[in-house]
């Protein structure tokens, strides 16, 4: 996973809430086998529509993600994080995100920040009305910052500090081996099992 | 202080508790498929690791699959390529698979209980979300990502913080005629898309004891369009009974010691929840939903809303949005609409139960002219028990289309869809737009309801039935 610190870039305010992942990328995107190659899946359906935001000439480049509240809901699809990555968004900011959503992007260092709706608001306003307004996501000094606008955001310490080092998570469990060896000898022997031994 | 049932199994499966730490959890079930699998084992093959548990790791396929020709090679080349790289993966790294063909194939949901492998207590993950049909059984069921898919075949545990407990206890008894679907969807409408959102759900009370393991399956596959990551409940004699026997369950002193432990396995009196939520089961009726998101639903026999009389301006602009896509007018009767497609399947409403509920419907009358009902059974072995109680013909007869088990229609990932435009009451879970086909038209509905809308061509409810003839409109 690459290191998460702080970015900066143009923004693209999506005044919708309720984004599922099945309107971030459609099922039938999720037959292919890599992790890459979904950008062009991204908003699919909307992006027929030569009105939608993300066709706006304007947005072009922009990497950072004003969502209206609960994005992210619905299936468990990580395909739904690939497309964001792969079309070029480092950052998503809502008000609230679907728990599944939130894990997969933190996982893939796609920064997901949860501000207050109002600030949320504030952004897609200044975005919206001047394209070029740029936002920055500090995870450090854990902050946004953008013109005449600045807000703290949480996020838990162990996500930020794999997210700043770009830690792989299972590198890390495999550190805990002896832990998990000692669990495993001491499960009942009426735990279910696939294969019979 | 008492403990919750999540918080019972939660603490028995802690391998590493550390301050600041996310907890390191055991995973007793590791369920795949095709679509969430194919860079999760890449990413083990690139680090050179094996898949640690394969004993408690089992594969099956289903979202790709044809419900037709199965046993032609598959028409869709993205398709094939996807079943493929899972039969290769499993072959490679040793998990079993049950593939297209093969009596334990279908929907992975269905597939874990009725092999007997989903059990009171244990925890089971899978790349899907609606792993939360497990928790059925008491078990912490809840879907994870591919990274997650990757870290558990790689180490059997997961890293997590855990989610705060919310009861939904349901008094009284369900009326004749109300479902554990209808039950469902009115929870949703009443907490939200969101509602559920950082909670472990726990349904509980006098009405959810009187439910059938196949109906608390429903009810906690849904948890999921609640925002909660699992639903449970507590596991009962009903449970015990339902896993006797089943292929994979505990035999002789096993067992003992698993009834044991499983009868432990509920809520304390004096456990705290950080929420709770109570309906009157008497209260419900048959439920729909008219727009494009589950919580989006009302009492089949209500109108559909009027957009403005939302007080939240974004509920407000996403009932305009849902009532533009889904080609519906406020204070329009739900009953006057129209369906051309009835879906019967998936792993909210695709066991045998349902199947017979829906069969009993339709038995010697016809689905409606234009209308067309696809028959889908959850797995394989639900399909053969459907056969060998003659629910096929009765489908058949009513002319209706009998198919292979899979996720078919529900998502629309293999050839069964909705073209752009058309209408479907649909036994599935998800009306998101384009869901089951693009510019497809979902309202989300019970075995019986959806069999009523098929006889009669539009939303409605079996009681519908015995004052006919209908006229239209009604
Ligand atoms: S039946 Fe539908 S909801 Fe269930 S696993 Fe398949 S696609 Fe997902």
């Amino acid at each position: 996973m690459e290191a998460f610190t702080t970015h900066t870039g143009r923004a693209v305010p999506l005044r919708r809430s309720n984004v599922d992942t099945d309107q971030i990328i459609p099922a039938h995107w999720l037959k292919k086998v890599t992790r890459d190659g979904f950008e062009d899946g991204l908003f699919e359906a909307w992006r027929k529509d030569a009105s939608f935001i993300l066709n706006q000439p304007e947005r072009k480049g922009a990497t950072v993600l004003v969502a209206g509240p609960d994005f992210g809901t619905g299936s468990s699809r990580e395909h739904a994080v690939w497309a964001l990555q792969n079309y070029g968004f480092k950052a998503v900011v809502s008000s609230r995100f679907a728990d599944i959503f939130r894990g997969n992007s933190l996982k893939n260092g796609l920064l997901t920040v949860v501000l207050e709706q109002k600030i949320v608001d504030a952004l897609q306003e200044l975005t919206e009305n001047d394209p070029e307004a740029e936002i920055t996501v500090d995870l450090q000094a854990r902050e946004v910052r953008a013109e005449g606008i600045t807000a703290a955001f949480e996020l838990d310490e162990n996500a930020r500090w794999r997210l700043l080092n770009g830690l792989d998570d299972i590198s890390i469990t495999l550190q805990n081996e002896g832990d998990i060896a000692a669990y495993e000898a001491k499960r009942p022997s009426h735990k279910p099992k696939t294969l019979q031994v | 202080m008492g403990r919750t049932l999540a918080e019972k199994v939660w603490d028995d499966h802690v391998v590493r508790r550390a301050d600041g730490e996310p907890d390191l959890l055991f995973i007793d079930l590791h369920l795949l498929h095709e679509v969430t699998s194919p860079q999760a084992f890449d990413g083990l093959r690139q680090a050179g690791r094996p898949v640690r548990r394969l004993d408690l790791t089992i594969a099956t396929e289903d979202h790709n699959t044809p419900t037709l020709d199965i046993d032609k090679p598959i028409a869709d080349p993205v398709s094939r390529v996807q079943l493929e790289t899972l039969r290769k993966n499993a072959a490679e790294f040793g998990v079993r698979l049950h593939s297209l063909g093969d009596v334990e194939q279908g929907v992975v949901h269905v597939v874990g209980p009725q092999l007997g492998l989903t059990q009171p207590g244990t925890t089971v993950v899978c790349g899907d979300s609606h792993t939360s049909t497990h928790g059925a059984f008491g078990a912490l069921a809840f879907g994870i990502g591919t990274s997650q898919v990757e870290h558990v075949l790689a180490t059997q545990t997961l890293p997590l913080a855990r989610p705060k407990t919310m009861a939904i206890t349901v008094d009284g008894e369900l009326p004749d005629g109300v479902s554990a679907k209808d039950l469902i969807l009115a929870i949703i409408a009443k907490i939200g898309t969101g509602g559920g959102q950082g909670y472990i759900l726990e349904y509980r009370g006098p009405a959810i004891e009187k439910l059938s393991m196949e109906a608390r399956m429903t009810i906690c596959n849904m948890s999921i369009e609640a925002g909660a990551r699992a639903g449970m409940i507590a596991p009962d004699e009903t449970a015990f009974a339902y896993l006797k026997g089943r292929a994979h369950a505990p035999e002789g002193e096993d067992w003992d010691a698993a009834v044991e432990y499983w009868k432990t396995l509920k809520s304390d009196d004096d456990a705290e929840f950080d929420a709770e939520v109570v309906i009157d089961a008497a209260s419900l009726s048959p439920f729909v939903t008219w727009g494009t998101n589950p919580g989006q639903g009302a009492p089949l026999s209500a109108n559909v809303p009027d957009p403005a009389s939302y007080e939240d301006a974004s509920e407000r602009h996403a009932a305009e949005k849902a009532l533009e896509y889904m080609g519906l007018t406020a204070g329009q009767p739900l009953r006057d609409i129209k369906v051309d497609t009835v879906f019967v399947g998936s792993c909210t409403n695709g066991r045998i139960e349902d199947l017979r509920a829906a069969a009993e419907i339709v038995e010697g009358r016809k689905v409606a002219d234009g209308v067309r009902m696809l028959v889908v059974p959850g797995s394989a072995r639900v399909g053969l028990q459907a056969v060998s109680e003659g629910l096929d013909v009765v489908f058949k007869e009513a002319g209706a289309e009998w198919r292979h088990a899979g996720c078919s229609m529900c998502l629309g990932m293999n050839p069964d869809q909705l073209a752009p435009g058309e209408r479907s009451a649909s036994t599935s879970n998800r009306n998101f737009e384009g869901r089951q086909g693009k510019g497809g038209r979902t309202h989300l509905v019970s075995p019986q309801v959806a069999a009523a809308s098929a006889v009669l061509g539009h939303l409605a409810s079996p009681a519908d039935l015995s004052d006919a003839p209908v006229p239209a409109g009604v």
